[in-house]
């Protein structure tokens, strides 16, 4: 009796050993291929035609869906904003209140989910689909490096289509917001736009947001390269592999931002 | 892959001046580096004790209608007056005796300027300075104005 819950007890502890090795394990490999990707970046730039090739592909085609996003949330923003502020009677308070929390929070952020699961899982299918039909393999054995050839390319595309396209988002998220709220609502478009250059300061919240949205783009990107170069190669590998991407990525994202939150606008009000 | 290399380069390049393009109008718009301005319209000038929390760019309303917008504010250091521009649309009058006044929409609202036409049958022309102000109020001296009143009641004999 004594000696099963002692066994039991050993059982548990073994699984939690194992479990614990096998994270620490994963960690350090994940670590020796973030340091391996940028090793190999310079490559991403000496070929430059292929890091075009990925602005294109996580970019350019993503626009669609983060300007309509962008312009979605801004109005949205817009019409909840006006609904509470004009009970106290500071409708005019409705520009800077859209331009700051799209600028410093929802710009970076909703982007780098929309990112996540736009281009990031796109990225990983791909690389994992080559891993399981070889094709990795088959570089590796014409001497070409897939981590310069597939992965350094893809990996800089995404850093440098991130910080542009939640630009893009706040962007439109503001012109959204003065449609709704100085076309529709009818505020006044000079209290609009005077509140909101008051309000927002050009190093503080904009160099901030931008900060922001390439650490997101930094982290997606490393995420998705990561995960498809480390799927299992099969379909369901493939599969798992694109989910872990947006799940982690969409975590990693929510993290980095409270984080980042706390290091850029402690203390203010 | 059928695109070839000249459309890719040119949508990279749309999308990468886009992008450019939103960060330059986050700065210069939203963040305001630079100032958009001069609409048609004449100017007048309006001196003020306290402006309180006029900020340039305010409206100036006559009977609640938008007339104009406050060009810029500065400090007259002979006076110590607050020198505030309006610029008024064309097409607007107002009489020499009009009043200015410093106001604000509800409690927490903004801070506008606002005319009050006289009978004077002359008007105001480009650069011309309305003469009667009113400035604004500023809570905390209204609220220690009132505290001293009550203390002087409260402190004189029965």
């Amino acid at each position: 009796m004594l000696s099963a819950v002692g066994n039991g007890f050993v059982t548990v502890l073994r699984r939690m050993g194992s479990r614990t090795v096998t994270i620490i394990g994963w960690l350090g490999y994940a670590t020796r291929f973030a340091v391996a990707v940028v090793q190999k970046s310079p490559a991403a730039f000496s070929r430059l035609s292929l890091t075009l090739r990925e602005i294109y592909f996580s970019g350019v085609l993503s626009l669609v869906i983060i300007l309509v996003s962008g312009l979605f949330v801004g109005m949205v923003l817009a019409l909840q904003g006006y609904d509470v502020l004009q009970r106290y009677g500071a409708a005019e308070s409705l520009g800077v209140l859209v331009a700051l929390s799209l600028v410093r929070e929802l710009g970076p952020v909703v982007s780098g989910l929309l990112f996540a699961s736009r281009a990031g899982s796109a990225i990983t299918a791909e690389i994992g689909l080559m891993k399981a039909t070889e094709q990795l393999s088959a570089m590796e054995m014409m001497a070409v490096d897939p981590l310069a050839r597939v992965v350094a390319p893809r990996f800089w595309g995404g850093i440098i289509s991130m910080p542009l396209l939640a630009a893009l988002f706040s962007t439109l998220g503001i012109f959204g917001a003065y449609l709704v709220g100085v076309k529709l609502i009818g505020i006044d478009a000079g209290a609009f736009w005077s509140n909101m250059q008051a309000g927002v300061d050009f190093r503080y919240d904009i160099v901030n947001g931008i900060i922001k949205s390439v650490v997101f783009g930094i982290a997606v990107s490393m995420l998705a390269v990561f995960e498809g170069y480390d799927a299992k190669p099969t379909a369901e590998g493939v599969s798992t592999a694109t989910t872990r991407t947006v799940v982690e990525s969409s975590l990693a994202i929510l993290g980095l931002d409270f984080v980042l939150t706390v290091f850029m606008f402690r203390g203010v009000g | 892959m059928n695109l070839n290399r000249s459309t890719l380069d040119l949508w990279v390049g749309v999308f990468v001046a886009l992008g450019i393009g939103a960060i330059l109008f986050l700065a210069l718009k939203v963040g305001n580096l630079i100032d958009f301005a001069s609409a048609p319209g004449y100017r007048l000038q309006a001196r003020f004790d306290n402006i309180g929390g006029l900020k340039s760019r305010a409206p100036v309303k006559a009977a609640g209608v938008v007339v104009g917008r406050v060009e810029s504010i500065k400090l007259d250091s002979a006076t110590y007056q607050a020198v505030v521009t309006l610029r008024i649309e064309p097409g607007y009058q107002f009489t020499k005796d009009t009043i200015a006044s410093i106001l604000t929409s509800g409690l927490l609202g903004d801070v506008y300027i606002g005319l009050d036409p006289g009978g004077d049958p002359q008007m105001l022309a480009d650069g011309g300075t309305v003469s009667k102000t009113q400035s604004g109020i500023v809570l905390e001296k209204l609220i220690g104005q009132f505290l001293f009143d009550k203390a002087a009641q409260g402190g004189a004999p029965k």
